[in-house]
């Protein structure tokens, strides 16, 4: 499960970068998702991955998951959801303003598509 | 526990939430007075935090009671308390141009920036990692709100990159949060710091790891240098009474760095003893020659301006990377001096493009400004501040950082540098004001031009403060040594944070 996790969250993070450094703001924002995807599932292993165990107390239970992390997750998920929403209205402000959807603005020559 | 600690931070929240709710109910006038009220409140609550912490005490506010580290704790200290005075005392002329027609261009001006005011204390006054990417993450959506107000196209451009490179920035402090967490097991800086100096051998690549990360977004957030491009971009583009209160945000990035420099990976940290230390000192002065040709290259008079902040947090970060009780001691009395002298030039900087109709604020023989000896007096006053020429501040600041520097190795690195580029932005501030005051050539200026004799005060009130730091220089600066001394014990911090070491209950 660890190599499993890890292969995903690397592949996740592999794939924003790569479309973070694209030249057009809808694939900037993808890849923003992505590594938001990434982290996500990075902090949530975060806590060490165990599988039906309780995160609070209970009785006749010897072992937990970290609650902590679920935690942080939750907070880390809302806070990237808003931010995907507001770079996502941006970026039609900036074709909306700029008259293309290049992140400086101007399509360059031979940047087609 | 005194409640004193968790004001800063409340009183932002609840004023923006206030002015938010009531954004249809009040005429603009009244929500003018409501938030330069509770940013003239914040000056006080600064002030009153300052006293309390003044002696040496390290004030802690557990949120709920939970004891840390299991709570949630708010740390105030000497440093979290200057701080505080600072941005508020910034934020208050910031926002005293900002009543003057720039709160005109939206709805939710005002919310804004105090929700960035409510994200900047919280981020000075927390004591855990999480806190402060929640309070980054606050104050970071408040300022894209503000960076972009008023709309336009250059606005647009610019505050698209600022977000991009943010979220991006946002999302590598979470992976260092979670790499740390997951190999030291806590997120209190307190509790990381007694913590990382027991790292076993085979996490402390790990560690790092995370904490270098926490280095590069800190560094992002600072705009040190491979990652200040976006500094001029969008300070240049946005409006001024805005860039005046984003003078403060670079300083975010430097008091993080000092302060997980100085505690985490701080004098006791064992084999990851100074972390910081080996990065910090060189990107800053390539910094400061970056920053300084483009103080040379701007074509206009805010992206000057904008390069000059460049500038100043290399100058900083150097007298950060002393990591000497002097070097530390200078730099903050240099923060204080850099940010109030920032903002004072962004203003004016304003009011000079709008005297110029559309000329705007290019660097190029233009029509004659309305009351030119004035407006070229606080020129030629806030030049000389920025520039480091006695008598004012800047000078004694800049003199301060190279004598920090003389008891260190680096000694003719700091000093060539930060002289080098002293003389650059001297050279660059003579040119423009030569171009903007002595060349103009009696052209009428457009019959909209500039705003009345009250678009000054903002400036010239900001100027005051900086003659304040230098006519109570020996307070300041004996208060700013004792600050240092307290972060270089972090002893102190831990012990206030977790109780003595006998009543820490370790898992």
């Amino acid at each position: 499960m660890e190599t499993l996790l890890s292969l995903i969250v690397g592949v996740l993070v592999g794939c924003g970068v790569y479309l973070v450094l694209r030249g057009r703001t809808f694939t900037v924002v993808l890849g923003l998702s992505l590594l938001s995807y990434a982290v996500n599932l990075f902090l949530f292993s975060t806590g060490r991955l165990v599988i039906g165990a309780p995160p609070v107390i209970a009785e006749g239970v010897s072992q937990y998951a970290d609650p902590l992390p679920q935690a942080l997750v939750l907070t880390a998920i809302v806070i990237s959801f808003a931010m995907t929403a507001f770079v996502i209205m941006l970026a039609l402000k900036a074709h909306a303003e700029l008259g293309n959807d290049h992140v400086d603005g101007r399509p360059g020559p031979g940047d087609g598509t | 526990m005194s409640h004193l600690v968790l004001l800063p931070v409340l009183a932002p929240l609840l004023g923006g939430t206030l002015l938010l709710l009531l954004r249809d109910a009040l005429p603009l006038s009244v929500r003018r007075w409501i938030n330069l009220g509770t940013v003239a409140a914040q000056v006080g609550l600064a002030l009153l935090l300052l006293e309390a912490v003044r002696g040496g005490d390290i004030l802690v506010y557990t949120l709920g009671n939970w004891p840390a580290p299991y709570g949630i704790v708010l740390v105030a200290d000497r440093l979290a308390a200057w701080m505080l005075l600072l941005t508020a005392l910034l934020a208050f002329f910031a926002l005293s141009a900002g009543i003057q027609g720039t709160d005109r261009g939206g709805r939710h001006f005002h919310s804004l920036f105090q929700l960035q005011l409510f994200g900047l204390n919280g981020a000075f006054l927390t004591g855990d990692i999480f806190n402060l990417f929640v309070f980054f993450e606050v104050l970071l959506l408040a300022s894209y709100g503000l960076l972009l107000y008023g709309g336009g196209t250059e606005r647009t451009r610019a505050g698209l990159h600022f977000v991009a490179l943010n979220l991006v920035g946002s999302t590598l402090f979470l992976f260092a949060a979670g790499t740390l967490y997951g190999t030291l097991g806590t997120l209190n800086m307190a509790d990381l710091a007694m913590r990382v100096a027991e790292t076993p051998q085979e996490n402390l690549g790990l560690v790092r790891a995370g904490g270098l990360l926490l280095f590069g977004v800190f560094a992002l957030k600072a705009a040190l240098i491979p990652m200040h491009l976006w500094l001029p971009a969008a300070y240049s583009a946005t409006s001024a009474p805005v860039a005046a209160l984003f003078a403060i945000m670079t300083k975010v990035g430097a008091y993080c760095l000092l302060r997980l420099g100085t505690l985490v990976f701080g004098p006791e940290a064992g084999p990851l003893r100074d972390l910081y230390g080996a990065w910090l000192l060189p990107l800053a002065l390539m910094t400061l020659v970056l920053g300084a040709l483009g103080v040379v290259a701007a074509p206009g008079l805010r992206r000057q301006v904008a390069y000059l902040v460049v500038v100043s947090v290399g100058v900083l970060l150097s007298a950060f990377g002393l990591w000497s009780a002097s070097g530390i001691s200078s730099g903050l009395y240099y923060l204080a001096h850099s940010t109030l002298a920032a903002g004072a030039f962004f203003l004016l900087a304003d009011h000079i493009a709008r005297a110029r109709g559309d000329l705007g604020d290019r660097l190029n023989p233009g029509p004659r400004i309305p009351r030119a000896g004035l407006v070229g007096a606080l020129f030629f006053a806030t030049a000389i501040l920025v520039a480091g020429l006695p008598p004012l501040s800047g000078f004694l600041a800049k003199l301060l950082v190279i004598r920090a520097a003389l008891e260190g190795p680096a000694w003719p690195w700091v000093l060539g540098l930060v002289l080098a580029s002293g003389l650059l932005g001297i050279v660059a501030l003579a040119r423009s004001g030569s171009m903007l005051f002595f060349r103009a050539d009696g052209g009428a200026p457009s019959p909209a031009a500039g705003g009345g004799l009250l678009a000054l005060v903002p400036p010239v009130g900001l100027l005051a403060a900086c003659l304040v730091l230098l006519v109570w220089a020996g307070p300041i600066l004996s208060f700013s040594q004792a600050t240092a001394e307290q972060l270089l014990r972090p002893q102190d911090y831990i012990r206030a944070v977790l109780g003595p070491p006998t009543e820490v209950d370790r898992p």
